[in-house]
């Protein structure tokens, strides 16, 4: 039961492949591996202490003002990520731009807030939020390593291509984003198909 | 007044908020079906975008900065969107009919919908004055639907095409969106860049 928890989010249920969750950050902010990375690890801060914060106080929240009250959770969190990049990666922070103040509405979110953490216990809540804020974090590491490599010939500023390359520019426009995301779901929808 | 209408061509075609900030993709892929549906999520997110900017605006600046809690600046922001959309919804309950109609079960989607955050957002990173702000969010939002009225034109026609089975539903309106994305690109000579 608990490896499942965790697992879930990585493959069956993964936010990025599978339910298409979070789109705006996944398809924004992927045009390096280095912001893609940076961007996995400041979701799984804020969707870990909100869950834990949800899961909490189900209890004593009404009904009717739930999702304000988890939207305000949200924001305090994500608040505390944007302070912090900007204090100690200014760089990263400049690089992520509004996309941080955006994760406040990032389906991901408040999805999990509302479907899991408002109805399951404590310990379960934030395996839950583990599995899920990784399986969201490697889906944009893989994103943005192929947008990168494809569109600048590097993986984390690393050279990779041979030096005949000619970067494919488009693939850190807007536009490389949505194909490669495209052939990406494609591709699991195959995996899944070999599987059965 | 030539800065004025750089920024509601701009903001419609060059820098549309669907094709190159990708705010507002969940409303994107989830309605873009029917041209229907398109058309009033459009009319929704328009209305609500143009009253939340101008509003954003006036407490970012009025208030948050002068008493200097900007820190609050993203609650605030988003207490001002949901709050917003829930008084909308309440006035065109009450006042017509016919409008709560057509636009009614989009308005709560719309809380959600990065769009509405991303364009307040984006007015305090530009640095816009209220006209600009007020212009800024007005055509974000009919840049929105123009994207969203065509993604659903070509949806409706796709529905009919043999396609590999594996791309069947996301995989393909993603890569029409990208190819939507390469076709707006055109745009970028526009009003000198």
């Amino acid at each position: 039961m608990k490896k499942q928890q965790i697992l879930k989010g990585f493959w069956e249920q993964n936010p990025i492949f599978r339910q298409l969750l979070g789109m705006c950050p996944t398809l924004a902010v992927t045009t390096t591996a280095e912001n893609g990375l940076a961007m996995g690890l400041a979701v799984i801060f804020v969707l870990f202490f909100s869950e834990l914060a949800v899961t909490s106080i189900k209890k004593i929240v009404p009904h009717q003002v739930r999702i304000a009250v988890y939207t305000v959770i949200i924001a305090t969190f994500v608040t505390i990520v944007d302070i912090f990049l900007k204090a100690q990666f200014p760089q990263i922070s400049k690089n992520l731009g509004p996309y941080v103040p955006l994760i406040i509405v990032n389906c991901i979110i408040l999805g999990r807030c509302e479907a899991f953490a408002s109805k399951n216990k404590l310990s379960n809540s934030l395996l839950d939020a583990l599995g899920m804020g990784a399986g969201f974090c490697w889906g944009l590491l893989v994103l943005g390593s192929i947008r990168e490599l494809l569109g600048a010939g590097n993986i984390f500023g690393f050279k990779l291509m041979p030096a005949g390359f000619n970067p494919l520019v488009v693939m850190i426009l807007p536009a490389g984003a949505f194909l490669v995301l495209g052939f990406l779901v494609a591709l699991m929808n195959r995996v899944e198909q070999w599987k059965t | 007044m030539e800065n004025l209408i750089l920024i509601f061509i701009s903001t419609i075609l060059i820098n549309n908020l669907v094709l190159s900030y990708f705010l507002g993709i969940c409303p994107f892929l989830g309605v873009s079906g029917k041209m229907e549906s398109a058309l009033g999520m459009g009319m929704a997110v328009t209305f609500v975008m143009t009253l939340a900017t101008s509003i954003s605006w006036l407490i970012y600046y009025l208030v948050l900065e002068r008493f200097g809690l900007l820190f609050l600046e993203y609650i605030v922001f988003i207490l001002v969107i949901a709050s917003l959309v829930q008084i909308v919804e309440m006035f065109i309950r009450k006042y017509s009919a016919n409008l709560y109609q057509s636009l009614g079960i989009y308005l709560p989607l719309i809380t959600s919908n990065c769009a509405i955050l991303g364009v307040a957002l984006f007015m305090v990173v530009k640095d816009y004055s209220f006209l600009e702000a007020v212009i800024f969010g007005f055509s974000g939002g009919l840049g929105f639907s123009l994207v969203l009225v065509v993604m659903a034109g070509i949806r409706e026609e796709l529905k009919f095409a043999d396609i590999p089975k594996v791309f069947k539903g996301a995989p393909l309106t993603l890569i029409t969106a990208g190819i939507l994305a390469l076709i707006f690109m055109g745009f970028s000579g526009l009003g000198g860049g």
